[in-house]
């Protein structure tokens, strides 16, 4: 039956396609972005009859590889919240695979095969760091994931192999943090199998060994999600990629490490014993907090949209992680919900602005006027719709998984991280509404001084590929809004041990 | 008649008309035909459900679970339904009048404006019915977006910071809100509102009510224009005047009162106001409110400004009669709402008349008016001394309650502070009267005549129902016993 494969046939299909897109290049280069989009498809096809299978009540499905058990084989775990994650990544990336067409005739001319080769890759990476059961083998989807990023990340603006390899030194650094923390762990369990590990766990947990594994790994992990002060690579590397890299890489690639962090804080250690050693749910919570407030203030700073951007994703992966560092259910709730709302909204964001990119050539804030709204209507009634759920406005997705963390806070009595929450909110509502007043209030410089009307100046909106992707995301965020009872749900059934 | 349904029709009504207004507008009588159509509609569901209301019963209407166990709830109990009346009433006057003012003030964007305004008059229909604290914070976000369109609406440096500051003051107070309610619900497991509060069984320490109150009225207290969070309100009279006529009147300031009052009677209750001393938080800021807004009001030049102190005042009469949790207070307080709607979209539709016939702003320019705009100064004669509390207008009504509720309390304090307030309300309203009619005017007013029919037909029919409510406070639409109803099943729950 397919639906006890779907663990392996997610990656394996983004694996296929990221050796048959070069080789079929090589026929018909131009076609190599129908290719890329046909894999996403069939992968989010699989992701979706997998999440519906869970919810129509099938149990964990544990694949073994090579049927070897663990834990001396490898095994691949579904189970609702890899599920989940895995259909939120996929969709999100088939969006913006499918959005990506003209943006790569315009910025990445001639390489349009290597590249979908790569982003096939990278969701290779992403999958099979969501789905492995596996330590040691979470690293290796870590790298190749990493290292599509990186290529990704170099196409881009004159600036953007900089930014790569900057990414790169420091990203490696994360990698093998993680990898030293994995090796303590199997120095003292002698095994690398997740659930395996997690029973054995408890006893050993005041072992000193244990404690700097669990250090390295928060560290490492904390790298790779840029988790306050280990943020440094991301505004780069998002602003100066191509809109396409940013889009793929922004909503999903932050959202996978900090799942990994939840996996391990959550489900490895778990909530009982990981406190115990050391006091790290604080330190990531209080980490995550200045990372919230941090990122929005930058944010408010920047004058380009795309760093802008990049910014409130230092300041949102910092909910994700602030919900996971509660511990409670609503922490969880509010994190899980979160990947989903704000992968919706960055990519929506994205999107927009690769939109404009396109169009205008640039990204420049302060060059927005009251024109951008009559060129674009519709990309500005998506950007709208992102924004006011950024700032949490009901009943838009954004305000729910604002609304659990918040409960999640008050359930721990953690004053300080509500306020945090609260101001942070404020903050996103000043910098998106200064962009919202610019696009629908400030007179173009083309007006006509006398006669207040604007010299020739009609709709001008994107293609339909860009458009609808655009507008169907920027929908999703206020369907997942109205339906999030549905979704919480689900998730309540994927809370880990000891919730 | 089957009224299950009622509520949410009366929410969507005007929700619906938005996509019209949108597709006609290049046809301004059509467009306005939907404005005036969905008000009327809205209008007549909402009097549905006035018998209904009467007998003390409650129509619920759970939608769906927006999230667990926390379902978008509408209930039309009496208090909502008497908030409802006020505001899908005057909203057809305002739609007239409107017409009659954009137009003669040729102002550009009308059809945003007027969609801008139907979403308002949704989600305040919605705040009056919310069933629970989570329906409520949605609508009230809602009516903050779509009001922020109409305070911009002039687009000039002045409406741009005005609304800045609109989006400031009522985006923190949007946090706050969610903060206490989110504490609420992890409190009491319930958000839903129930005369007499949801508290009752909960142990609370003193630091928590009282901090948990304070977040409240940051909450609820910035629309309700209470001091110090009040300064937004005279800086959006940048707005249009229609407006600032309903929505800073009406819609957007009373459903600020109108949380207050759901927030102490419903929420927290009237023997958890008193046993950690809540209420008389409430009364002190309520009352340094009335005396400081009043005297603000006689610094203001504007006409429009000083109206806006005088609002300021007006609603903190309604929050120091929340504020004196006795069933004659209360019935005075929400008397009040619809007496200060009334006589106050009155005064704000003569000073749009005003501006719009003889573009004057100031109430120094003022001089002899009435004699080219008998009508409307006749009205505003009417609203201001309503408004300071006189017989036979409505606003002698709901004092009067006020006043029986603070004896009933045996406080002092309050019913000083009632008095040296009517005091100032003369003080600030007279002069203007006495420019209106005895000094003479200059010669540009030589030529002027009356505004046009749009705008003071409205006014003068509002200027009549706050006398004949004034009269009459049973006709039609029951608002004493509605008010009077709604006290007794908020304290008979004790």
């Amino acid at each position: 039956m397919i639906g006890s494969d779907i663990p392996a046939l997610i990656p394996i299909t983004f694996l296929a396609f990221a050796v048959l897109i070069p080789l079929l290049g090589l026929w018909k280069r131009h076609l190599s972005y129908y290719w890329a989009v046909l894999g996403a498809t069939i992968a989010t096809g699989f992701s979706a009859l997998g999440f519906y299978n869970y919810i129509s009540g099938s149990e964990t499905i544990r694949y073994f590889f090579g049927g070897w058990e663990p834990p001396v084989g490898i095994e691949f775990v579904y189970d609702g919240l890899s599920g989940f994650i895995v259909l939120v990544i996929n969709t999100i990336a088939l969006f913006v695979l499918i959005h990506s067409r003209l943006i790569g005739k315009r910025e990445f001319p001639g390489k349009v095969t290597g590249y979908y080769s790569v982003a096939m890759l990278l969701m290779l990476g992403f999958n099979g760091m969501v789905l492995t059961g596996d330590l040691f083998n979470l690293y290796v989807f870590l790298e190749i994931s990493s290292l599509a990023s990186y290529a990704l990340i170099g196409i881009g603006e004159k600036r953007a192999p900089y930014a790569a390899f900057r990414y790169l030194i420091i990203g490696t650094v994360g990698g093998s943090l993680y990898l030293l923390g994995v090796g303590f762990l199997y120095t003292v369990t002698g095994t690398l199998n997740i659930i395996d590990m997690a029973a054995m766990l408890p006893e050993v947990i005041g072992n000193s060994a244990i404690i700097t594994a669990l250090a390295l790994m928060v560290a490492g992990i904390g790298i790779k999600a840029a988790l306050f002060p280990l943020h440094g690579w991301l505004p780069d590397s998002y602003s100066y990629a191509s809109s396409t890299s940013s889009a793929l890489i922004a909503p999903i690639g932050t959202k996978v490490a900090a799942y990994v962090l939840l996996r391990v804080v959550l489900y490895l250690f778990g909530v009982d014993i990981i406190d115990s050693a050391i006091p790290i749910t604080d330190i990531i919570g209080i980490l995550a907090g200045i990372g919230i407030l941090y990122g929005s203030v930058m944010a408010i700073a920047q004058s380009d949209l795309k760093r802008m951007l990049a910014y409130s994703s230092v300041s949102q992966i910092g909910y994700i992680i602030m919900g996971i560092s509660l511990a409670n259910p609503f922490g969880f709730i509010g994190a899980v919900l979160h990947v989903l709302n704000h992968a919706l909204m960055k990519a929506c964001l994205f999107l927009v602005s690769g939109n404009l990119r396109l169009k205008e050539g640039h990204t420049d804030i302060t060059k927005f006027d009251d024109s951008y709204r009559k060129k674009y209507p519709w990309t500005m009634v998506a950007f709208t719709t992102a924004a006011l759920s950024m700032v949490g406005l009901p009943p838009l997705a954004g305000f729910f998984s604002k609304w659990y963390l918040a409960l999640g806070t008050i359930e721990n009595s953690n004053w300080l991280l509500l306020s945090v929450i609260l101001i942070s909110s404020l903050l996103n509502a000043v910098y998106f509404f200064r962009i919202l007043e610019k696009v629908y209030l400030r007179d173009p410089e083309s007006t006509d001084e006398k006669t207040g009307i604007i010299s020739s100046l009609t709709t001008n909106e994107v293609k339909p590929s860009m458009l609808w992707t655009t507008s169907i995301i920027a929908f999703g965020i206020l369907a997942v809004g109205l339906l999030n009872a549905f979704i919480v749900s689900a998730i309540v059934t994927m809370f880990p041990a000891g919730l | 008649m089957e009224l299950t349904f009622v509520p949410l029709y009366a929410v969507l009504v005007s929700l619906a008309a938005v996509p019209f207004i949108l597709l006609s507008s290049g046809k301004p009588n059509l467009r306005e035909f939907w404005t005036i159509l969905a008000g009327v509609v809205k209008f007549l569901l909402v009097l549905t459900l006035i018998p209904a209301a009467l007998e003390g019963r409650t129509i619920e209407l759970t939608l769906f679970e927006i999230a667990p166990n926390l379902p978008i709830e509408l209930r039309a109990d009496p208090f909502g339904v008497y908030f409802a009346i006020v505001a899908s009433g005057l909203w057809i006057f305002t739609s007239f009048y409107s017409i009659g003012y954009m137009r003669g003030h040729k102002e550009k964007k009308q059809t945003r404006y007027f969609a801008s305004f139907a979403i308002c008059l949704s989600s305040t229909i919605g705040i009056a019915f919310s069933g629970n604290l989570l329906t409520f914070l949605i609508f009230y976000e809602m009516l903050t977006i779509a009001t922020y369109p109409l305070v911009i609406h002039s687009e000039n440096k002045e409406a741009i910071r005005a609304g800045r500051k609109y989006l400031a003051y009522t985006l923190t107070a949007g946090l706050l809100l969610i903060a206490a309610v989110g504490i609420t619900y992890s409190l009491t497991g319930t958000l839903s509102f129930q005369p007499g509060g949801i508290f009752g069984d909960v142990e609370l320490s003193n630091t928590m009510a009282v901090s948990l109150f304070l977040l409240y009225l940051g909450g609820v207290g910035v629309k309700a224009g209470i001091m110090p969070i009040h300064s937004w309100l005279p800086s959006a009279m940048a707005a249009p005047t229609p407006v600032s006529a309903l929505l800073h009147a009406v819609a957007v300031v009373k459903s600020g009162v109108f949380g207050i009052i759901r927030v102490v009677h419903y929420v927290f209750g009237p023997e958890v106001m008193g046993n950690f001393g809540l209420n008389d938080i409430l009364m002190v800021i309520a009352g340094v409110t009335i005396i400081v807004a009043s005297l603000l009001a006689f610094a203001q030049d504007n006409l429009k400004r000083r109206l806006a102190y005088s609002t300021v005042g007006h609603l903190s009469y309604i929050v120091l009669g929340a504020a004196m949790v006795t069933p004659l207070g209360l019935t005075g307080s929400i008397m009040h709402i619809s007496a200060h709607a009334t006589m106050k979209i009155t005064l704000f539709f003569c000073a749009g008349a005003i501006m719009v016939n003889l573009h004057k702003k100031n109430i120094s320019d003022l001089n002899g008016i009435a004699t080219v705009m008998p009508w409307t100064m006749g009205a505003f004669v009417i609203g201001s001394m309503g408004l300071a509390g006189l017989p036979p207008i409505n606003g002698f009504v709901s004092k009067w309650f006020l006043g029986a509720g603070v004896l009933e309390g045996d406080m002092m304090l309050p019913l000083i502070i009632l008095i040296i307030s009517g005091l100032l309300n003369v003080g600030y309203f007279f002069p203007i009267i006495h420019r209106a009619y005895f000094k003479k005017g200059g010669k540009e007013l030589e030529g002027h005549t009356e505004a046009s029919p749009f705008m003071v037909v409205p006014i003068v029919i509002t200027a009549t129902a706050s006398v004949i409510f004034g009269l009459f406070p049973d006709l039609f639409f029951h608002f004493f016993e509605l008010a009077s109803g709604i006290a007794e099943t908020v304290f008979n729950t004790l």
